[in-house]
């Protein structure tokens, strides 16, 4: 028994658990307006009602991100890769990638529905901004993590750049990377329910504006609970990669006994 | 005053059949000073070294007198500042790749396995890979990892680290190991035993060894010839031949040639400074 409540699987629901127990007894003795916070059953029952149409409309949030995401990984790493071995690029496009970041997404998104209307694209484009950074930023610093030591060693070996490249550096730089694509998945689901903020007519953003237009606040509850849990599958997901890819770093030992 | 090199006249123990005496390693003049910010810091002044095939040689020294970098400069990892190393009979221009290097951490990747991490050398340099394995497994039987070829390096000690390490430089078969505190993060005991291990590897292999320590027992133990180096800039204060028979058993430390061996070189740590015969 004990045990059954100890699982690791099993904390988390039953936090949620709690949580949703505290949230009803709270509305009930506190008198909330369901306008203000809607009671639990009625966001369950929402969430039943128009699950289909909820799961329907997921579908171009999650296109959207995974667009973006794929987008953050296959150029923020080969662009991470430039700025590790060169010192040039890297004095001249760190900065401006700092700087890019410090412009809100939220206020240049209106601009990519001028630019590209009101399809995916604009919304690809804003998951791609606010997920790209941080796989840059973590993978420049996987690629120069490498000890001194090893560099020397492999020198030693004389083999070519590029295979001191694939066989040292890439495989070193693996576990940034990863956790990097851990931060920017969910990053690139933002980036996508912003896009649809600005200019859309489907996807989780439009649910969330109609509801909060209509004062449907049991339905942008759910709406909200699809979204989460939509981070939460793309986030578990990397990381179950990454458990079966390299198993052999730190976060992944299952069993570190060490042997003498 | 103090007892100094006569290498050139010491006679052989007569446990081992005498050596060719062919200097493999020629350090001439070499200096080495790095760029800083309060201008340049000298870190090696003239250096003068030979080493002959099949010789084990030791460098201690205090710590920053400059033995690490002088490592360094023979494995062509570092430019000389001046003077000129030649291996061979040829004059070192960049990192040179008929060594095995063992450095104080095992530097093993993290990634690969025992067996693999051995054989990233012959996958760097284009070796026969069937041709690896085998002797990856010989060297695996000999390093005494047997049965460890899969485990990852997090899962071994640190002594075991090391040994695999070994195997890895010894695997192309090198004519040169340099290895810089090899042993410098193990504890005591297996510190001992990695000497005794070294040992027998050396005396099988009869590889040109050089190796820094800060440890005289160690230095004295396994070596031909001691060489103490001064403090920072570092200059080569005095060589001593260790005349012991091999091979050693760790018994030779209570004799009282070890004894006087270690107190002629410990000498020089405490003599510092006054010592300018040289």
């Amino acid at each position: 028994m004990r045990n059954a409540f100890n699982s690791a699987w099993l904390r988390p629901i039953l936090l949620v658990a709690i949580v949703i127990v505290v949230w009803d007894i709270s509305v009930r003795l506190l008198n909330v307006p369901a306008y203000l916070v809607p009671p639990p059953w009625q966001v369950l029952e929402q969430l039943v009602l128009e699950g289909p149409m909820l799961l329907a409309e997921a579908v171009p949030t999650l296109v959207a991100t995974l667009g973006g995401f794929a987008l953050s990984v296959l150029i923020g790493v080969p662009l991470a890769m430039l700025i590790a071995y060169s010192r040039t690029v890297e004095s001249y496009l760190y900065p401006l990638l700092v700087f890019s970041q410090s412009v809100p997404k939220v206020a240049i998104a209106p601009l990519f529905v001028v630019w590209f209307g009101f399809g995916i694209l604009p919304k690809i484009i804003v998951a791609f901004l606010l997920g790209f950074f941080p796989v840059v930023v973590s993978t420049v610093m996987g690629f120069k993590s490498l000890e001194a030591d090893m560099v020397d060693l492999v020198r030693s070996m004389g083999g070519s750049r590029w295979k001191m490249f694939y066989k040292v550096s890439l495989p070193n730089a693996m576990p940034a990377i990863f956790s990097s694509m851990k931060v920017s998945v969910t990053l690139a689901v933002v980036g996508a329910v912003v896009g649809e903020f600005v200019g859309s007519n489907a996807g989780i953003g439009y649910v969330l504006q109609r509801a909060n237009g209509n004062f449907d606040l049991p339905l942008m509850f759910a709406a909200l609970i699809v979204l989460s849990l939509m981070g939460v599958i793309l986030f578990m997901t990397i990381d179950a990669l990454e458990k079966y890819l390299l198993p052999w770093h730190v976060s992944n030992r299952l069993d570190s006994t060490q042997v003498h | 005053m103090l007892a100094v090199s006569m290498k050139k006249d010491a006679a052989r123990p007569t446990a081992q059949p005498p050596k060719i005496h062919v200097p493999l390693i020629e350090v001439r003049g070499v200096t080495k000073t790095y760029p800083g910010r309060d201008g340049p810091t000298e870190s090696l002044r003239p250096i003068d070294l030979s080493i002959n095939e099949g010789e084990f040689v030791s460098v201690v020294g205090p710590s920053g007198c400059g033995k690490s970098t002088l490592l360094k400069l023979v494995a062509g990892l570092a430019p000389a500042s001046g003077g000129e190393i030649r291996i061979g009979g040829r004059r070192i221009v960049g990192p040179q790749t008929n060594v095995g290097i063992v450095f104080q951490n095992a530097v093993l990747m993290a990634w690969r396995n025992v067996s693999n991490n051995i054989l990233l050398q012959a996958e760097m340099r284009g070796m026969d890979m069937a041709a690896a394995r085998k002797r990856a497994q010989q060297l695996i039987e000999m390093a005494g990892l047997k049965g460890f070829e899969k485990k990852y390096p997090w899962q071994l000690s640190g002594g075991m680290q090391q040994r695999a390490s070994i195997c890895r430089a010894l695997l192309h078969d090198p004519a040169v190991m340099l290895m810089d505190e090899p042993f410098g993060a193990l504890d005591a005991m297996t510190r001992e035993k990695m000497n005794i291990e070294l040992q027998r590897i050396w005396l099988e292999s009869r590889k040109t060894v050089l190796l820094i320590t800060h440890s005289i027992p160690e230095a004295v133990f396994l070596s031909d010839r001691v060489i103490v180096m001064s403090e920072r800039p570092g200059s080569i204060a005095a060589t001593y031949d260790i005349d012991l028979p091999r091979s050693r058993s760790l018994n030779v430390m209570a004799t009282p040639e070890f004894a006087s061996y270690t107190r002629m070189i410990r000498a020089h740590f405490y003599a510092q400074g006054s010592l300018d015969d040289h």
